[in-house]
């Protein structure tokens, strides 16, 4: 019983470093995509897309898969709440990369060249928190000592989202565009800054479950 | 009818069936780490073996305390234990059936009018006191031990669940076995001296005795405890008093079962006494105090914050109160089977290991007990004073001298029993 159990486990275990795989390579999409698009790639865009919208779909059905195994096997019943939230959060944070290309391509914004270069900081501030809290999460289950030292990487990194996403949205209220532009331009900085909150979402629970799993 | 009066022992030994399977398996199965099918196909294999093959160091002290010697009192002696622990369980205090069957044969000696060892007495209390701090210490050091392996293993938690159910399972079937040597003495220890059941020569390679048939019925009757009523038990207290963690129970069981086995094995006792180290005594303790030392140990190694000390309390109140009412049961029940039902109670006996001023002492009571384990207890601790129909000439080779002709005077002149 106990020798199928630990196969049973072994490949859970892969099926978990395979989410955190997904994760990790949507932010590099994620990235990708808004680069084509200030870019003006439209083309290389679209496909981009696709993909994230792959992977996305890939990590959702996987995280199903894992909740459903943890509770019809019962395994690590006293951290396997903990595990299961820590999950869901990662999943936000692919599904806030997603949609926020996806709002990208239905409404079009057009930027003006000045600010492209903020935007593409605060999107690389975004993916460096989400690679950060993937690299915390992979702790947790490997090398439960390090986790400390990734939670403090995806605290920094969402500062610096912060900061950008401020400094991008003064620029553009203080500019001479239209009232209806502006607005539009913030609401797409404040699309890519979520991606940095979630990733935050994750690293306060990461935080917590590791007190509670210190033996 | 003598096989009637076995019925008392089952009824107890299916109470500690149904009561401390939480104590070995609760964490794991409340938890769902183990399924409580395998918990109690393992527990009870393990208690009858431990019970069967281990289980003569214990019996052998409570002898040393009181020889029942006639079915009746045993029956009461062993029905006011099952009772004051069921009792006690409705009232929800804190009960240990090792310290029932003491109070228990202690209202028998009261009744009867035997001698009680006090040296036997002194020793069996030190080491209920010396079980739990034992546990804690056990506790605490493989707690210590495996947080720094942990530490440094950079184990998959997924891997270390499977492990840990592993573990959970093999220290279960270790303390198992342990309870069952270290508690059948309980349940069927004051039979031993009247079993009604001989020895099986099998095939001329193996001897199945009399004692090791009384201690099967006690398992078995364990074993029927825990599958018909320890779920329950489990449910209720399983997540309630034990709030560990699969880990913390791991240390914690392993803590108590060495503790159990350290207390009822011969072959330790053994060991230690060949490498001219001081002997542990083999006494049956209670798994439920043993467990709690265990969760205390744990919680001095995290600063106090698991330590429940009004539980601690609560144990030290049980030591007082679970023997008294044992003892109350035992000497009413004794006088109305007695006086109501004219059953023999006792038999009169020589009060045991008390130095005649001036003259030799008695039979030591080692010898004694290794007759008691033999299943003959009754025919040589009655040495100069035959059983009706029972000629007092057994001569085997692990009988102790006869007394002498003039020992044998002042025994007369003694008075066997204060309420024949």
């Amino acid at each position: 019983m106990s020798i199928f159990h630990l196969k049973r486990s072994k490949i859970l275990q892969g099926q978990i470093d395979e989410f955190l795989n997904i994760v990790s390579r949507g932010s590099l999409v994620f990235r990708n995509g808004m680069r084509e698009y200030l870019d003006g790639e439209i083309g290389s865009f679209e496909g981009t897309i696709a993909e994230i919208s792959r992977l996305e779909n890939q990590a959702d059905e996987l995280r199903r898969s894992i909740e459903n195994q943890l509770y019809v096997h019962s395994l690590i019943p006293e951290i396997r709440g903990d595990v299961l939230g820590l999950l869901e959060n990662m999943d936000v944070v692919i599904n806030a990369e997603k949609k926020t290309l996806t709002q990208f391509s239905v409404e079009m914004p057009a930027v003006p060249s000045e600010y492209g270069k903020d935007y593409l900081a605060l999107a690389d501030a975004c993916v460096n928190s989400a690679e950060a809290i993937v690299t915390a999460v992979r702790a947790f289950f490997h090398d439960f000592n390090m986790v400390k030292n990734y939670l403090h990487k995806v605290y920094f990194f969402e500062k610096e989202a912060d900061k950008i996403s401020d400094r991008l949205k003064r620029r553009i209220f203080a500019s001479d565009l239209d009232l209806s532009r502006k607005i539009h331009l913030r609401y797409f900085a404040l699309h890519i800054e979520t991606i940095s909150d979630h990733a935050e979402d994750v690293a306060d629970r990461l935080g917590i479950s590791t007190i509670k799993r210190s033996f | 009818m003598i096989y009637f009066f076995l019925i008392s022992g089952v009824f107890l030994g299916w109470s500690l069936g149904a009561n401390h399977t939480a104590n070995i398996f609760g964490t794991a199965v409340a938890s769902r780490m183990v399924r409580f099918r395998t918990a109690a196909v393992i527990c009870s294999l393990f208690v009858i073996l431990g019970a069967v093959f281990g289980g003569s160091g214990t019996t052998a002290t409570l002898k040393s305390l009181g020889a029942v010697n006639a079915m009746a009192g045993a029956f009461m002696v062993t029905l006011a234990a099952a009772l004051s622990v069921y009792w006690m369980t409705k009232l929800k205090l804190p009960v240990s059936t090792s310290q029932a069957i003491i109070g228990a044969i202690l209202g028998w000696n009261l009744f009867s009018g035997s001698g009680t060892d006090f040296g036997s007495l002194t020793r069996i209390v030190l080491s209920w006191g010396a079980a739990i701090v034992m546990t804690a210490t056990f506790s605490a050091l493989v707690y210590m031990l495996l947080r720094a392996l942990l530490k440094r293993s950079r184990i998959h938690p997924l891997i270390l669940d499977s492990y840990t159910r592993i573990g959970l399972i093999m220290v279960g079937a270790f303390g198992a076995y342990s309870l069952g040597a270290n508690n059948i003495a309980n349940v069927m220890g004051v039979f031993v001296p009247v079993t009604p059941f001989k020895d099986i020569n099998l095939a001329g390679v193996f001897t199945f005795t009399g004692v090791q048939q009384l201690f099967l019925l006690g398992g078995i009757a364990i074993a029927v405890g825990i599958f018909t009523y320890s779920q329950k038990v489990i449910q209720t207290v399983g997540n309630d008093l034990l709030k560990l963690s699969p880990l913390a129970a791991f240390v914690v069981v392993l803590a108590e079962s060495l503790v159990l086995f350290i207390f009822s094995s011969r072959a330790l006792e053994g060991w230690l006494l060949a490498h001219g180290l001081p002997a542990i005594p083999l006494v049956p303790v209670s798994s439920s105090q043993a467990i709690i030392g265990g969760i205390v140990g744990i919680g001095i190694v995290r600063r106090g914050r698991e330590i429940r000390y009004k539980v601690l309390g609560d144990i030290a109140l049980g030591w007082l109160v679970t023997p008294i009412l044992a003892g109350l049961i035992t000497f009413f029940g004794l006088f109305v089977l007695q006086n109501v039902f004219s059953l023999e109670v006792y038999r009169p006996v020589v009060p045991p290991a008390v130095a005649q001023p001036g003259g030799r002492p008695q039979p030591p009571v080692a010898a004694t007990l290794d007759a008691a384990n033999k299943g003959r207890m009754d025919e040589k601790t009655l040495k100069g004073s035959p059983l009706p129909g029972k000629p007092a000439t057994d001569k085997s080779a692990d009988t102790p001298a006869a007394p002498s002709a003039n020992e044998k005077r002042k025994e007369k002149t003694q008075s066997p029993c204060p309420h024949a």
